[in-house]
């Protein structure tokens, strides 16, 4: 657990950086730091592992002082991935990855075990590990990064803007295995960002700065869509924040009908429905088909109309109604984890079920701390 | 051609007093160098004081360094150490500045990354910033080593032999062969040395030759 103890960091020339932050990053969660340029999100990161010092208050690690802590042992006990990943250009990949290790003393052979373990852990193939970082590319090269910040196996994971230099896909592909890793590691991860998307989909808490180092708020993503403190955060987090925190809550058992099927190369029985949906022979859906269009030929791959998206059947209510939306029947096809299809769903039938769910409570004693993290994990 | 022929062998053991002459000013140099740059570069009001001072010995003319170096030192006028120590401080003048610039340009998230990682002090030092500042300090090294060789032939003017030794006397008794031999050799010895630099600069630097890479 990092705690924020009304942290204030001045610089010399008189502007605060960071206003009387409070806050604390619970153990083995993500907490997002968000904000505008010139909110002290990534001063307030540097200062957990001292690159940086509070001109007053304090931040306490597990209940130590870490202004009281040695500065490389603090810094080496956590990892730390900046924006352009920062390799060191001189050193091979698994070089790179073994940098804390090497500085903590050792020795050679769990070393090099270790990074090419971690290599492997972050999707790399292990041909990777003897270049250079100049010979990979921009998303390769951060993977090294969380890599490199692993090696060690800190409790404590700073990150600062580590996907923000990548382009949209990769970025997307990076996030969603940065959570599965997480799933796995579970560190304590303070997680820096302009992106409230991002802030949004990675973390478990996460806190709004204002301009000039102020929190604003800090929520579960789900609270913080539901209720914003004020119009900063409104704004700050975006106009359809009500169709995002759909993304949040659990599709209940939503009323689901049978879908008449056809697959690949069968002829449609008949010619006057709609849409049909055309599945592969283990049934996973391909697409749909329209059978006035086809006739009597069998349905070919070019017939296939693939706008539409496919909702998991206990995943998300905006999962569900974004299948209803964007399939061209209106009809939104549900699968089961295995992807086979489960039936078809209407969009009049999850907003049902959406007007039937409950919206996080909002806490009116503290509408800035109100809806952070729980500190321990709920007892199930 | 014939002057060659004749006198190939004092014309090799004047190269081989010339190469150590030149280059063992420029490893003492380059040594005492990185430390010098370093503090110039770590603390930054120290920057202007160490490179103007280091840049200002450039300027004393090279007989009169030769000449003083037996009484700063307490040295024979005609002992070689005299010569290796005045063409050391001619490195160092040159080499300073380039040390001190060439670790200042470690970028900057590398830096950075560095300090996240706790690296600090020698290891900091030796482990990333002389690395990364390798092709700057080496192109610095080309220039000294140049400068070595050509000031070197000076040392003839107080009685220390090398190659210099054949212009000197080539001049006086117009002997052209004698005076073209030692200027090709002094450009030759140049040639290697700066080919040498190169070579190991290749060598310590392989992260350079990657496609893609930035240097």
């Amino acid at each position: 657990m990092i705690r924020f103890d009304a942290v204030t960091k001045q610089f010399p020339d008189g502007t605060t950086a960071v206003d009387e932050l409070t806050l604390t990053a619970p153990t083995g969660k993500i907490t997002v730091l968000v904000g505008p340029s010139g909110c002290g999100k990534t001063t307030s990161l540097r200062m957990v592992n001292r690159m940086l010092e509070p001109t007053s208050g304090s931040i306490t690690l597990d209940g130590q002082d870490t202004g009281r802590m040695d500065q490389a042992e603090l810094r080496r006990g956590m990892g730390y991935v900046i924006q352009h990943a920062g390799l060191f250009p001189h050193r091979t990949v698994l070089d790179n990855i073994g940098t804390v290790p090497r500085l903590l003393g050792w020795d050679k052979g769990r070393i090099k075990a270790r990074s090419a373990e971690l290599l492997e852990r972050v999707g790399l193939a292990p041909e990777l590990g003897g270049r250079y970082p100049a010979q990979l590319s921009g998303g390769q090269q951060q993977r090294v990064g969380v890599a490199r910040a692993l090696a060690a196996d800190p409790p404590v994971m700073l990150m600062d803007e580590p996907f923000s230099a990548v382009d949209p896909v990769v970025r997307d592909q990076l996030q969603d295995e940065f959570l599965r890793l997480q799933d796995e590691l579970g560190k304590t991860i303070v997680f820096v960002t302009h992106d409230i998307d991002e802030a949004i989909k990675l973390g478990d808490q996460v806190a709004v700065l204002r301009v000039g180092g102020r929190l604003a708020q800090v929520a579960e993503p789900a609270y913080l869509l539901a209720h914003p403190a004020d119009d900063f955060v409104a704004d700050f987090v975006g106009r359809d924040r009500g169709y995002r925190a759909l993304g949040f809550q659990d599709a209940p058992h939503l009323p689901l009908r049978s879908e008449p099927t056809v697959t690949l190369g069968e002829r449609p029985d008949r010619t006057d429905a709609g849409w049909l949906l055309v599945v592969s022979d283990d049934r996973h859906p391909l697409g749909w088909v329209e059978p006035a269009r086809i006739g009597e030929r069998p349905v070919g791959e070019a017939d296939l109309h693939r706008g539409g998206t496919v909702a998991r059947e206990h995943g998300s209510l905006r999962g569900a109604l974004d299948a209803a939306l964007s399939s061209p029947s209106r009809r939104g096809v549900v699968v089961d984890d295995s992807g086979v299809l489960c039936g078809t769903v209407l969009a009049a039938e999850v907003l049902t079920a959406i007007e039937h769910t409950e919206r996080p409570e909002r806490d009116e004693s503290d509408p800035v701390h109100g809806g952070a993290a729980p500190l321990e994990e709920e007892s199930a | 051609m014939s002057w060659l022929a004749d006198n190939w062998e004092t014309v090799l053991t004047l190269t081989w007093r010339s190469l150590y002459l030149a280059g063992i000013p420029l490893v003492i140099g380059f040594v005492v160098s990185v430390p010098l740059g370093w503090v110039a570069n770590r603390w930054s009001f120290s920057y202007p004081a160490i490179i103007t001072t280091t840049g200002l010995l450039y300027t004393i003319p090279s007989l009169a360094l030769f000449v003083i170096m037996p009484i700063v030192l307490g040295t024979k006028i005609l002992n070689p150490v005299n010569v290796i120590v005045a063409l050391t401080v001619y490195t160092v003048a040159l080499l300073v500045r380039t040390v001190a610039d060439g670790l200042a340009s470690v970028p900057d998230d590398i830096a950075q990354a560095a300090t996240a990682m706790g690296y600090k002090g020698v290891r900091r030092l030796f482990g990333v910033e002389l690395p990364l500042a390798a092709p700057v300090i080496a192109a610095g090294l080309r220039v000294a080593a140049v400068s070595n060789v050509s000031i070197v032939s000076v040392a003839s003017l107080i009685g220390v032999s090398q190659l210099g030794d054949l212009l000197i006397d080539g001049y006086n008794r117009v002997i052209w062969a004698e005076l073209l031999t030692g200027i090709v050799a002094c450009v030759l010895l140049a040639l290697a040395f700066d080919a040498f630099i190169l070579l190991g600069t290749r060598v310590v630097t392989p992260w350079l030759r990657v496609e893609g890479a930035r240097a």
